[in-house]
């Protein structure tokens, strides 16, 4: 698998504000990649110096092994990019739209992949309607077909299913999915970790533009695993006094935190020896909300090590 | 290439969408310019030999010219700056001399056509001869591509619309205003005179007059060179700011 995108020792800053702190990564051919993290963490900025919409301070970034700067016709040529803001030309209609933008990227007599985005993003019905005229949901889908009007080989989605409803939401990642699945790389920005979760391979989780996790979307739920056993007993049983002090009661249950799936043995032991009887049991799962908040709060705590980091 | 060609294809659209306001409008306020000027001034004046009336259609032509195309390229900058849809042309593979080529082009055509249309409905009110047509056509090129530019430079460097309503308001108009279109500038007081030789939009105007009328106040060579000088001064401006990505990538 070839490299499809990578940041080397890349650092932005605007004024006093350090939006990325020499970031260093790779994103290959191919795959579909999350970049998570709260507002401000560098996500936006990571994302324009890719673009070309800002320029990096040091470091250098390349696509498809083509230099950002220097190679620009070329980047440019292969990334699509939808924007974070609901941004559209008020002059045009939907076609109109997809057609100049085919223009910029020199691609002549696109209409069929002009359709075929249209159908796919349901908006055929809304080819010949002005741009103004179409509610923000419909305007978002307008964005992801300008993004992906010249076949990008790399699509980057800048939070694109912010304040987007259900339907939209659905039609937007199965299509997303067919394109990675015939090879195209994804990069994803997203506050909804859910859809990170089910989509992303891979995983990079940023804050105060440094790298703080980064790993398959597998191993970051599984080395982050925070598995806890709750119970609740029959009416009138009590926990033995032995397990008093090592769980938490929640709700009329005894919640457990366990290190391994092996911790759960020993204690249905014990409550069994002690003739207790449950009502009910259940093994809660961490899902990447879990990690996410655990990094976050983790990088925090360390930030004095960084004092760069925050300029007040 | 290709990305000239598409975003001069989108600008030329653009205004022609709005064809009512960026093109009828504008023949109309000259041609209103036309008729009251004249009723109240011409009576018996002669201007270079010329007839007030006459004397006035070719200045109104070439303000027509000079003030769309300056319009025509900060408007559609700054609108596209403020509503963040810039990113559109942004982020293709459009190099910064296709960029500037492009909205300069579309500029000096809307001010072309304002200017035909200007021309067309002031033609019959008073004779017009065709003195030397080269020299209209070198002026109409020349006198576009200059306020097109400039109005790359301005919509560049505006960040909002008074900043580029200021820039209209206190530099375009004052210096097209008081540029020969209404006056010979041998009418004036030597000072202004002398002031008038600073302002490279006299030299459009002159110039362009005297494609019609074979007489004018500065030898249209001398005019045609400030204009292609002055072109070139604000070429480059608008050049180094879109090389360096002045305002628009940060």
């Amino acid at each position: 698998m070839g490299t499809a995108v990578s940041f080397q020792n890349v650092r932005k800053t605007f004024g006093a504000l350090c939006a990325i702190d020499d970031i260093s990564l790779e994103i290959g051919e191919g795959e579909f990649f999350g970049l998570l993290g709260p507002n401000g963490a560098g996500k936006t900025t990571l994302i324009s110096c890719l673009a070309g919409l800002a320029r990096a301070d040091s470091g250098k970034l390349s696509v498809m092994g083509f230099d950002v700067v220097r190679d620009y016709r070329e980047t440019r040529r292969r990334l699509g990019v939808v924007p974070q803001e609901l941004v559209f030309d008020p002059f045009f209609t939907v076609r109109e739209t997809l057609r100049i933008q085919s223009g910029y990227f020199g691609v002549r007599g696109n209409d069929a992949w002009i359709d075929e985005l249209l159908e796919n993003l349901d908006l055929s019905q809304k080819a010949d309607v002005n741009l103004r005229s179409l509610s923000g949901g419909m305007k978002r889908r307008v964005l992801i077909a300008q993004a992906l009007v010249h076949k990008p080989q790399v699509i980057v989605l800048d939070e694109p299913t912010a304040g987007v409803d259900v339907e939209l939401r659905q039609i937007l990642w199965q299509f997303i999915r067919r394109l990675n699945r015939e090879g195209h790389t994804v990069i994803l920005t997203t506050h909804y970790l859910e859809e990170a979760e089910s989509l992303c391979e891979r995983i990079a989780m940023l804050n105060h533009g440094r790298i703080v996790a980064l790993d398959t979307t597998r191993n970051l739920l599984s080395e982050n695993a925070n598995r806890m056993l709750s119970m609740r007993l029959k009416n009138g049983n009590l926990l033995p006094e032995a397990l008093r002090d090592r769980a938490v009661l929640d709700k009329g249950s005894w919640v457990f935190r366990l290190n391994t799936l092996e911790d759960i043995e020993p204690l249905l032991a014990a409550v069994r020896e002690s003739a207790q009887v449950f009502e009910e049991l259940q093994l809660l799962q961490t899902d990447l909300e879990d990690v996410f908040v655990r990094v976050m709060h983790t990088n925090e705590g360390s930030g004095e090590n960084h004092p760069k980091r925050d300029p007040e | 290439m290709s990305g000239f060609r598409a975003l001069l294809h989108k600008e030329i659209l653009r205004f022609w969408k709005v064809g009512f306001q960026t093109v009828a409008a504008p023949v109309l306020t000259s041609l209103l310019y036309l008729l009251i000027f004249s009723s109240v001034l011409d009576t018996q004046t002669r201007i270079n030999g010329v007839r007030y009336m006459s004397f006035m259609i070719p200045g109104l032509i070439m303000m027509s010219v000079l003030q769309n195309a300056f319009a025509n390229s900060s408007s559609s900058l700054i609108q596209s700056k403020v509503t963040g849809s810039v990113i559109f042309v942004l982020l293709p593979p459009i190099g910064y001399v296709e960029f500037f080529a492009a909205y300069m082009t579309a500029a000096a055509l809307r001010g072309v056509m304002v200017g035909v249309g200007v021309f067309a409905v002031t033609c019959g009110f008073s004779p017009l001869t065709f003195a030397a047509p080269g020299w209209i056509l070198a002026f109409f090129v020349v006198g576009g591509a200059l306020m097109g530019a400039f109005g790359i430079v301005a919509g560049i460097w505006a960040d909002k619309f008074d900043q580029l309503a200021g820039f209209q308001n206190f530099l375009v108009m004052p210096l097209t205003m008081l540029s020969g279109v209404f006056y010979s500038i041998h009418s004036l007081p030597p000072f202004w005179q002398k002031v008038s030789h600073f302002n490279p939009v006299f030299y459009m105007i002159d110039g362009f007059r005297y494609g019609f009328f074979g007489v004018s106040d500065a030898a249209p060579e001398l005019s045609l060179a400030v204009g292609l000088a002055s072109l070139l001064v604000v070429a480059t401006v608008a050049l180094l700011m879109l090389r360096s990505g002045y305002k628009l990538r940060v």
